[in-house]
């Protein structure tokens, strides 16, 4: 069943996605060659802490870290760690933070240094699904308007949809209902209502769609090895539309 | 942090064994659906009979047909 937030827990969610925006902008400030991504996972428990709020992925169901840190061809998940940026990688950073209770999710892909041409395509690709799909987001869309609208974006340009991972509703927990796959039909699916609070997250690989789970039981890779990117925002449907609430300074759209 | 697409699990009883070891499982929701055996099933060699027991997993995104992960005893 889809909770529907009050006004008031959405600006809960609202001031956690500010904190949130800016540990991302923060992060990816910081992400250069050289640094760890177990450097990038202590900044961003310190600066959430430091605002109040507490890192929700740590300790979410046994995850070890405050972030996902997940290079090139790693979709999502990745442990952050000793693992050094390089010039040249697609880093995926993925953060949440609960504060008084209410979680915000979002996520971004950096570039670092010259990645090319065809990852600078599959990252503004990534980003403008995230875009068609968050313009669903108002009173009497469906579901699948908003999954569709991802994949429509993203395999007019060639590339493909992760299917075995969803973005998914937040409120007081971090993966509440629905799950919102980045597939999908349109007209299909829960009639969107005013309170609903979602999480959209596009994952887009360079090649085919298939993943696969690592050792280590949590990072996730692309089945065939290509780039993959990330894109996330926690959205509120309000009776004027969409709300981000976790944009990031300098960010552009809604 | 992205969550896994979660497979619905349902029980059902087996009406009918199809070609291409397809069974057609009448589930407790009352819904019938077309299923194939799970890979794990097949590699241990259990069989499925009309009348058997079964829980079907279905995806979330077609409800028509399903795969059997386990037969009851």
């Amino acid at each position: 069943m889809i909770i529907r937030k009050s006004a008031s827990e959405i600006e809960l969610i609202a001031a956690a996605g500010r904190i949130l925006a800016e540990c991302l902008t923060l992060l990816a400030e910081k992400t250069r060659p050289g640094v760890t991504t177990g450097a990038l996972d202590r900044l961003a428990e310190e600066f959430i802490r430091g605002r109040g709020g507490v890192p929700t992925f740590k300790g979410y169901r046994g995850f070890p870290a405050s972030i996902c840190a997940s290079p090139n061809d790693m979709v999502v998940h990745g442990i952050p760690g000793r693992q050094r940026v390089e010039e040249g990688d697609l880093l995926s950073l993925d953060v949440g933070v609960t504060l008084e209770g209410y979680v915000a999710d979002s996520a971004l892909t950096v570039a670092v240094g010259d990645v090319g041409r065809e990852a600078l395509r599959l990252m503004d690709v990534t980003r403008d699904s995230l875009e068609a799909a968050i313009l669903e987001c108002r009173p009497g869309r469906r579901l699948g308007d908003v999954s569709h609208a991802v994949q429509e974006v993203v395999e007019a340009a060639g590339f493909s949809v992760v299917r075995s991972l969803v973005g998914h509703g937040v409120g007081k927990d971090m993966h509440e209902d629905p799950q919102i796959p980045n597939y999908g039909d349109p007209g299909r699916g829960p009639r969107l209502e005013e309170g609903m609070v979602f999480a959209i997250e596009p994952m887009v690989n360079h090649g085919a769609h298939d993943v696969f789970v690592a050792d280590d039981g949590w990072a996730i890779h692309t089945g065939d090895g290509s780039l993959s990117a990330h894109f996330e925002h926690t959205v509120a449907i309000t009776a004027d539309g969409p709300r981000v609430l976790t944009r990031r300074a300098g960010e552009g759209g809604r | 942090m992205a969550q896994k697409e979660e497979a619905i699990e349902i029980e059902g009883e087996v009406v009918e064994a199809l070609p291409n070891t397809m069974f057609r499982v009448h589930l407790d929701n009352d819904h019938e659906v077309l299923a194939h055996i799970s890979g794990k099933m097949r590699m241990h060699y259990i069989r499925i009979l009309p009348g058997d027991r079964v829980k079907v997993e279905l995806s979330p995104y077609d409800l028509s047909r399903g795969r059997i992960t386990y037969r009851f005893k």
